[in-house]
């Protein structure tokens, strides 16, 4: 049954991660991104982390993705632009890259974990209360500090795409200097 | 209490790393700012499957927190990216990063 359910959700991920990647429309790109989301929700679930599951859902696709969509919406590009795509060197290469990495990378880790068998699932492992107990116990210090990096974030994010107050916003390349002279 | 488990944690690590492989060959390919970025989510993603999964095979919790904490910068990460994407935007009117080539040489 979990086998089932793993075998189902891995292909739904790799394959709507394949739609991230390839397809030409970045809404569609990230509308496929949620799909991937959702299925490595599940399987933080069968891996006995459902509030890191929940977490996935609420924060990932819940806000991140939301926050991508805004932007697609705000930039208002329709299809990614053609005239530069010609580069099938650079993509075969990219792709090279790629499979050579999981040609290495999958068997390593296949071998090495291999032989270790999981323990069993206990209900310690898996309740939020011990999580919740280490994330404030031992890495208080880490959590105050991803606290304070999202504060900044969100202060150097408002200041990076505020408007600046004097150009004009029409005018592509460097601000006209006519707007400047205007009485 | 116990609940069972039949899939094997190598599983989800072989998971992990063709999403992976699959975010890099997107962020090499992909010419569109902001599908380079949905690229990086994925490489991250794939990251966290595997902290987790190293996680439950150790039955340390350490794994779990640690994808908090990568959930958090990467929220961080996108704001910040996106921010600056407007910024261009509102500059050269593209985001193709093949056009963005002022500080190139």
């Amino acid at each position: 049954m979990e086998t089932a359910i793993f075998l189902l959700f891995a292909a739904l991920a790799l394959g709507s991660a394949l739609m991230v990647v390839t397809h030409k429309s970045p809404v569609y790109a990230t509308m496929s991104l949620v799909v991937t989301l959702f299925s490595l929700a599940v399987m933080f679930v069968l891996l006995g982390a459902p509030f890191i599951g929940a977490l996935q859902v609420l924060v990932y696709a819940g806000a991140i993705v939301v926050l991508f969509l805004f932007v697609l919406m705000l930039l208002n590009i329709s299809k990614e632009e053609h005239q530069q795509e010609g580069q099938t060197a650079h993509r075969w290469v990219a792709l090279l890259g790629a499979g050579a990495f999981v040609g290495l990378l999958v068997p390593l880790l296949y071998r090495a974990t291999q032989a270790r068998n999981a323990g069993v699932l206990t209900e310690e492992f898996v309740s939020i209360r011990a999580f919740a107990r280490d994330l404030f116990t031992r890495y208080l210090l880490q959590f105050e500090i991803v606290g304070l990096l999202l504060l900044v974030a969100v202060v150097a994010a408002t200041v990076v795409a505020r408007k600046p107050p004097a150009a004009p916003t029409g005018a592509p390349g460097a601000a006209s200097p006519v707007s400047e002279v205007e009485p | 209490m116990s609940l069972p488990n039949t899939v094997p944690v190598s599983w989800f690590l072989v998971l992990a790393a063709l999403l992976f492989a699959i975010g890099i060959a997107g962020a090499l390919t992909r010419r569109n700012g902001i599908g380079i970025f949905l690229s990086v989510e994925l490489m991250l993603n794939a990251a966290n499957v595997a902290l987790v999964g190293y996680s439950r095979l150790l039955g340390e919790r350490t794994g779990q927190i640690m994808v908090l904490f990568v959930m958090a910068v990467a929220a961080a990460e996108a704001a910040v990216g996106l921010g600056l994407f407007i910024a261009v935007y509102r500059q050269r009117r593209t985001i193709d990063v093949n056009r963005l080539n002022l500080m190139r040489w």
